[in-house]
């Protein structure tokens, strides 16, 4: 019934093999087919470009403090925000999130490892080398033409400013053909996903018994599949377009541009999704850990997260109120854009309705966590805003939807990534990160995140488009965007801390111990690190909750559950 | 609806703290800007009211169950609860009835403003965005501009909008005075329109709002709001071929024989180019370079000499004339009015 916690002295056996060469360390690295090693690969490989992307985002900072700035010329500011912003999102954004699931899902399902160890190991690799291909682009994005160039068509490229005769050179072509690689990486590893989740369940996990977190990351995989293909198709077109001749989307010889559009956001707006529900993952786990109560309303936090994910397969011309899809579409596009905030919303009640009545321990992870459920708030309601199609006619490509979806991505899912690490560095390297470092980090962080994000709505409500390289200096922008730039600054130092912390805790945190935060799946009932083969015994669960029910044998979750037939309030006192 | 009165404001009282500002949404001057402003309290009524209820709780639930004392494992646990389909059915139900109130709302200013009675008296203007200026063509009376649009003041009493045709010579752009109305995108091989009312007469200021390439920075929008008297004469004026004063001959003779002629336009002369602005009446516009810099003879020199000196990435190549050639050209423009 219940599951067994390996305290085999084997693992300690196998922790003190001898001192190796680092080739051979490397070499581990580089042929692991280790659902945990590609996990961490995956993190490692996001940080590092979440650091390049991060120090683009504050040079486009400097230069926009004060009106009509020479800090960088018009050419390698386009350059700049075009990489940071397909950096974040494809070399950031997915592979991060690709890592957390990577490691946790197999352990929190009870599994050795994914269904398909070697697609996983060969979908991280091509997804880290359309990264580099699209740096390289700094060396020869000119190609024959002379020096390098990054791309600078801005990251959704919109035709026919991607065509040959607006972007000579080959900086587009880094740019398409490093988003193919990361695409076919990102499927892969969705249906690598897909796979582990429904064919390597432990005994006992019941679809139905499966925790939340990858019951999201099933959806985000789905949506994945789906998105992924016309997004990659379209790059294809674009590929034929600028060198067989094709006129999918060359205006000059009446192709369209408004098919580029359709294509890229019926990839990019599901795409929001696929980073954001990773984030509710988290946040499913980590705040009724904290709030020592089981998550309230699991059936409606499922069926909320599927709803999600059909539902964002039909907002995509959102993106698109101001390119004249005449009233009847707009309405439309309205209409699906509003629905999504129904079963969003049902998410942060009943996060809300996990907390209350609980005992709420205020963790440097929890606080992240906290901040997440704030800001989500307040992101999901500029949502609503610019849902409004004639209040997007006014707020599109201004500066507030840059505040909205960076509320979005800084604001909730890099929160909730920081809350992540804090929650689950412990297990994925043996040692505590300090906590006292990562209060300050999180006040840090809030800080500057609100300065600068906050700020950004008012700028954009005073007519500032997006992209932009300078501004006038009589449009009263000025005030907004210094104070939008040091808080850029707060941010950096707040992320520099954070580094900081999880070198140092590597080396001198405390030792963690298998299950330091008294959690409830399985994932905490193996050592930390886990061993390779992660359960020396594939364990059998009861319930949603199987290490509660160890920890509880008086009253298990899975009493709860047998008598689900008459779910009314159902309400158990503690042990 | 009345209650969102209140909180409509409470965001205006707010709102109206940086109110200044010559491209403020929120200070809309014509009538699809207004009809966009009220629906927009509206919103910002209802999103600050959820925000003020949900933001409430979470503050009320971290302060009254947040865990004073340290939480070791040997305390009892708080009770388990699973849910409740009452707690979950109300806040599905509410936020429904909401969505399908605000649905409705802009249902309404979609179609009033996209499906607008188009009025007989109507002027006509295509606009067609290029690489990064604007030209402005108004095929009623022959007249053609560039950067600096011209329409007449439009009043309750005496309506007197003005319908732009807009497209694209090159790449996307957008269409974006704040004051008079929302964005509208200008796509290649696509033909968008949108509406203008201003109610007062006086500048109104924008940009492009899509991003075309190096320069979009500096692709900015002026309207000029004339009264009906004022906005006649300036057509009249526009309508007029190129003054040719002998006084600057020479600068003339220049312009002609330079590539200056294959891509501007100088009405009754050779110079019949379409890919930059038509310089006909250039000497009588406030702004050069797509209203970046004032129209005076040093910055229209330094800009002939070389435009990337305003607007690095320009696709006007600099046009290497010397310092006499430059003076006597810059003179022949100013004659332009």
């Amino acid at each position: 019934m219940a599951t067994q916690i390996p305290v085999d002295e084997m693992h300690d056996q196998i922790a003190r093999v001898p001192r190796r060469l680092w080739l051979e360390v490397l070499h581990g690295w580089v042929t692991t087919v280790d659902h945990k090693k590609i996990g961490l690969m995956y993190i490692g490989y996001a940080l590092f470009f979440l650091v390049i992307a991060g120090f683009e985002a504050l040079l486009m900072r400097v230069q926009l403090a004060i009106p009509n700035n020479h800090f960088v010329s018009p050419e390698v500011f386009n350059g700049l925000f075009t990489m940071h912003g397909t950096t974040m999102v494809f070399f950031v954004g997915m592979p991060i999130l690709f890592g957390f699931g990577n490691y946790l899902i197999p352990l929190m399902i009870g599994a050795r490892d994914m269904a398909f160890p070697r697609l996983n190991a060969f979908s991280f690799w091509i997804s880290a080398f359309g990264g580099l291909l699209l740096y390289f682009s700094y060396v020869g994005g000119s190609g024959l033409y002379g020096a390098g160039s990054a791309p600078d068509v801005g990251w959704f490229a919109y035709a026919p400013l991607t065509a040959r005769v607006f972007s000579p050179g080959h900086s587009t072509d880094y740019w398409t053909i490093a988003i193919l690689l990361s695409g076919i990486g990102s499927i892969g590893t969705a249906l690598n996903i897909v796979a582990t989740i429904i064919c390597m369940r432990c005994p006992g996990m019941k679809m139905s018994r499966l925790p939340l977190l990858p019951w999201l990351y099933l959806v985000t995989s789905g949506l994945a599949f789906v998105a992924i293909g016309p997004l990659t198709a379209a790059q294809i077109m674009l590929m034929l377009d600028r060198y067989v001749g094709s006129h999918f989307f060359d205006t000059q010889a009446g192709g369209s541009a408004v098919l580029w559009m359709h294509f890229f956001w019926i990839f990019g707006h599901p795409e929001v999704y696929i980073l954001v529900l990773p984030a509710f993952a988290f946040a499913n786990e980590i705040i009724p850990v904290f709030s020592r109560k089981a998550i309230f309303g699991y059936p409606a936090m499922v069926a909320a997260s599927v709803g999600i994910g059909f539902i964002s397969l039909s907002v995509w011309a959102h993106h698109m109120f101001t390119v004249g899809l005449g009233p009847g579409g707009n309405t439309f596009f309205t209409l699906a854009t509003m629905i999504i905030s129904v079963p969003t919303g049902i998410k942060i009640f009943n996060w809300l309705a996990t907390l209350w009545g609980g005992k709420i321990q205020f963790t440097a992870s929890m606080m992240f966590a906290i901040g997440f459920l704030f800001q989500f708030l307040i992101a999901g309601l500029t949502g609503i805003m610019l849902s409004v199609a004639p209040f997007d006619w006014q707020l599109g490509n201004s500066y507030f939807v840059v505040a909205h979806f960076h509320y979005v991505l800084v604001g909730a899912i890099l929160f909730m990534l920081f809350s992540a690490f804090y929650y689950w560095y412990p297990k994925m390297s043996g040692r505590m990160l300090s906590e006292r470092l990562g209060k300050w980090h999180f006040w840090l962080f809030v800080i500057g995140f609100h300065l600068t994000f906050d700020l950004m709505h008012v700028p954009g409500l005073l007519g500032m488009p997006r992209r932009i390289y300078t501004y006038e200096a009589d449009r009263g922008w000025m005030i907004w965007n210094v104070l939008i730039s040091s808080g850029a600054i707060i941010q950096t130092v707040a992320t520099l801390l954070f580094v900081y912390n999880m070198v140092w805790s590597y080396f001198k945190g405390p030792i963690a111990g298998p299950d330091p935060w008294d959690a409830w799946t399985l994932e905490w009932s193996v050592p930390s690190p886990p061993p390779s083969y992660n359960f020396a015994e594939i364990p059998t669960v009861a319930s949603r909750r199987p290490l509660w029910d160890l920890k509880h044998p008086e009253d298990p979750d899975s009493d709860y559950e047998m008598e689900q037939g008459s779910p009314h309030e159902t309400q158990k006192e503690g042990a | 609806m009345f209650a969102s009165q209140g909180w409509c404001g409470f965001a205006v009282v707010i709102l109206s703290a940086f109110v200044a500002d010559p491209t403020n949404i929120f200070a809309p001057a014509g009538t699809p800007a207004s009809s966009i402003f009220s629906l927009s309290m509206l919103v910002l009524g209802i999103t600050a009211a959820i925000f003020l209820i949900v933001a409430g709780i979470l503050a009320y639930v971290l302060v009254r169950y947040g865990s004073r004392a340290s939480n070791g494992q040997g305390e009892q646990e708080p009770p388990q609860i699973y849910g409740s389909n009452q707690i979950e059915l109300s806040w599905t139900v509410i936020p429904v009835l909401i969505v399908v109130m605000l649905f409705l709302a802009t249902t309404r200013v979609i179609y009033t403003t996209e499906h607008a009675q188009r009025l007989a008296n109507s002027l006509d203007v295509t606009v067609i965005g290029h690489q990064f200026w604007w030209e402005y063509r108004y095929p009623q009376m022959g007249v053609v501009t560039a950067n600096e649009l011209h329409v007449p003041v439009s009043d309750h009493a005496h309506p007197l909008p003005t319908y732009l045709t807009m497209s694209s010579a090159d790449t996307d752009h957008s269409f974006w005075v704040p004051r008079l109305a929302g964005k509208m995108d200008l796509i290649p091989n696509k033909v968008n329109t949108m509406w203008i009312d201003p109610q007062t007469k006086g500048l109104y200021l924008g940009q492009c709002a899509q991003y075309c390439g190096v320069q979009h920075a500096k692709m900015l929008i002026r309207v000029y709001a004339d009264t009906p008297q004022e906005f006649a004469a300036w057509v009249e004026h526009q309508q007029q071929p190129a003054v040719d004063d002998p006084a600057a001959a020479e600068g003339r003779d220049i312009f002609m024989h330079n590539a200056c002629i294959s891509c501007h336009t100088i009405r009754g002369t050779v110079a019949t180019g379409r890919f930059g602005p038509d310089l006909t009446h250039v000497g009588g516009r406030d702004t050069i370079a797509s209203g970046s810099v004032r129209n005076t003879s040093a910055n229209l020199r330094e800009f002939i000499d070389n435009p990337a000196n305003f607007k690095p990435g320009a696709l006007m190549p600099p046009m290497h004339l010397d310092a006499h050639d430059l003076d006597a050209v810059t003179a022949y423009l100013t004659t332009l009015k």
